[in-house]
């Protein structure tokens, strides 16, 4: 199904419409979010696998600048509607990016694994932390990019689509924020 | 969420322990995690937001519910489910107009314009009727959660997340719109439950709600209630305390008095609470919140010590989990005789059950006395094996006796008819 939906994308797009070819038109999002769905830079999420509602919510709040990151609301502000959920629904069909080889620090992994549990995260996101729908996977995601995320939720500096996370992150500490980003991008 | 951190927070803190409490019955004391990194306590307390609060830890039915995001983008026009909305034999449903994404609360305008607020865009759109042709345009952005809208006398009045404002010949200038003035802003900033819907009294007062900041909580005298303000924003007075949050009401044509759909708490059980219709018949009424829900239930966490007998009970209970949310007093001609003055209610739905209820508009027709007579399907086909194909949000008797419908998952309004119409939309 998704690998229909993808070649679907690729001839859709890459219509006489269009100048570029989709391959063209995606080349500087892969540049930062990785060529396989994993991303090498810092601060900036791995895409792979990602639920395709959440990345359509996404890319909508940033072209609708909902969601305030100059470089992406610069890259999408000329999408069409059309565009936005070709490059979710593509997204979704990239391999989801993969845990770090050691497994991590025991009791960082325990504590973070705790904070998940009492938190309720692994109710919405999921036991694995897949996502569901407009819920997004945030298994394996780097980690500097969880924690950044999660700071800027307990600030509400980052307004969600809606309000949920804000009042999710209220009572976190910065400390176990740490932990938490820990535990989430080495979970196996 | 500062606002309810002074005498109230201890108890508010005990009452989210408990409610995430299932392991240890016996504990007694809400123990503070200490802050020496140690391995965080089984049960401490969620956020008093939470939309977490009270679920069952060990219920894998329960781990799936959440709340439902609508999609961001506005269907299109001709992928719409209109062909799927069912209304008794007589009516018609048509699109009114769509490509407003997330569409949420409705006013009309003077001079038939159509006002339509959104609570997860920073957008109030107006549909404009000109010259026989409709058309749809954004007047106002940048605001944070502009759920409410309301009209009169030529000024469009609107609620954000934590603020009124007001924008006077509104329909003069919808071409270049001046930018709302602020009136009234004396408000908690709490995203739970802090979008509104606002409307104009007979009494030519502006009714603000606040709902409670979270699932089920303790909150102070700044929550949980519907004020009213004077239209520039002075005089804020509580005339109902006890409201969870309510998202819809309206002024009985007969007695003035004010009807409110009001959302039951969540994750308690599949079948109870049910969502409530309330009637304030004396200013300052209590309707039970968080101590007696559905008006016979007290609250398993903050129901120790009291008594549904102490609050005043819904005249109606419309449905577990159903989120009633937007009603209005039919007083229009077009309608057969028994539709006048009975309230035509949207339910968006359901997302805190196993089996989705709501997704439809009910009409509840009263008794003389004011007391409910009956409450049927009104319009339905919104909720299809189990999914949603759109979500009802407010309704709003045009001038012409039709009726309005804004659905949030599709970015729609839809128009109620009956009889033979000339159906001016073109379809």
């Amino acid at each position: 199904m998704r690998k229909t939906i993808a070649a679907l994308a690729l001839t859709l797009i890459a219509c006489p419409a269009n100048a570029e070819t989709f391959q063209e038109r995606l080349a500087p999002c892969l540049a930062c979010h990785g060529e396989k769905g994993q991303s090498e830079t810092e601060n900036t999420p791995s895409l792979g696998a990602q639920q395709a509602p959440y990345a359509l919510i996404q890319l909508f709040m940033f072209r609708e600048k909902l969601r305030v990151f100059e470089p992406m609301n610069e890259m999408t502000k000329a999408l069409t509607d059309d565009d936005l959920r070709t490059f979710s629904d593509f997204i979704a069909t990239m391999p989801k990016p993969v845990p770090p080889a050691e497994a991590g620090d025991p009791a960082r992994m325990q504590r973070g694994e705790a904070l998940g549990r009492q938190h309720r995260c692994n109710s919405c996101h999921n036991p694995d932390y897949s996502g569901k729908e407009n819920v997004p996977r945030i298994a394996n995601q780097r980690e500097d990019y969880l924690a950044k995320t999660l700071g800027e939720y307990k600030d509400n500096s980052r307004h969600g689509y809606d309000g949920s996370m804000a009042d999710v992150m209220a009572p976190v500490t910065p400390a176990q924020i740490a932990d938490l980003a820990y535990f989430i991008a080495r979970v196996r | 969420m500062m606002s309810y951190s002074s005498a109230p927070r201890s108890l508010l803190l005990a009452g989210a322990f408990f409610g995430a409490l299932t392991l240890n019955a016996a504990a007694q004391q809400p123990a503070t995690p200490s802050a020496s990194g140690a391995a965080p306590a089984a049960a401490a307390p969620l956020p008093p937001g939470s939309p977490l609060i009270g679920r069952p830890a060990d219920s894998e039915a329960a781990a799936k519910l959440a709340p439902i995001a609508p999609p961001p983008l506005a269907t299109a026009p001709d992928k719409l489910p209109l062909a799927k909305l069912k209304v008794p034999a007589g009516f018609n449903v048509e699109v009114y107009a769509a490509g407003i994404a997330n569409a949420r609360s409705l006013a009309e305008g003077d001079k038939g314009t159509v006002f339509v607020g959104s609570r997860l865009l920073d957008k109030v759109t107006a549909i404009v009727n000109k010259d026989g042709k409709r058309s749809v345009k954004v007047i106002a952005s940048g605001l944070y959660r502009p759920n409410g809208v309301a009209f009169k006398n030529g000024t469009l009045y609107i609620a954000e997340l934590s603020q009124v404002s007001r924008i006077d010949k509104i329909e003069d200038n919808l071409d270049n719109p001046p930018k709302p003035t602020v009136i009234y802003k004396d408000l908690p900033k709490d995203e739970a439950h802090g979008w509104k819907f606002i409307a104009i009294g007979p009494d030519n007062k502006l009714y603000v709600p606040v709902g409670q900041p979270g699932n089920n909580v303790l909150h102070d005298d700044a929550h949980g209630q519907i004020r009213r303000i004077n239209l520039d924003g002075s005089g804020a007075e509580v005339i109902a305390r006890g409201v969870r949050n309510t998202v819809g009401f309206d002024w009985n044509p007969e007695s003035k008095q004010l009807y409110f759909t009001d959302n039951g708490r969540d994750w308690m059980s599949e079948d109870v609470p049910e969502d409530e219709l309330n009637r304030i018949t004396k200013v300052g009424e209590h309707f039970g919140a968080p101590y007696c829900l559905q008006g016979n239930i007290v609250d398993p966490e903050f129901g120790w010590g009291k008594s549904c007998s102490d609050y005043t009970a819904p005249v109606a209970l419309l449905g577990p989990h159903s989120a009633s949310l937007g009603m209005r007093f039919y007083t229009g001609s077009m309608f057969p005789k028994s539709y006048k003055n009975a309230i035509i209610l949207a339910r968006h739905g359901s997302w805190n059950r196993s089996k989705k209820v709501g997704g439809d508009l009910l009409v509840v027709r009263l008794n003389k006395d004011g007391s409910v007579k009956s409450t049927e399907p009104f319009l339905t086909g919104f909720l299809e094996d189990n999914k949603y194909v759109g979500r009802p949000v407010d309704v709003l008797q045009l001038k012409d006796g039709s009726i309005l419908v804004s659905d949030d998952w599709n970015g729609a309004v839809y128009r109620i008819t009956y009889g033979k119409q000339k159906v001016a939309a073109g379809k």
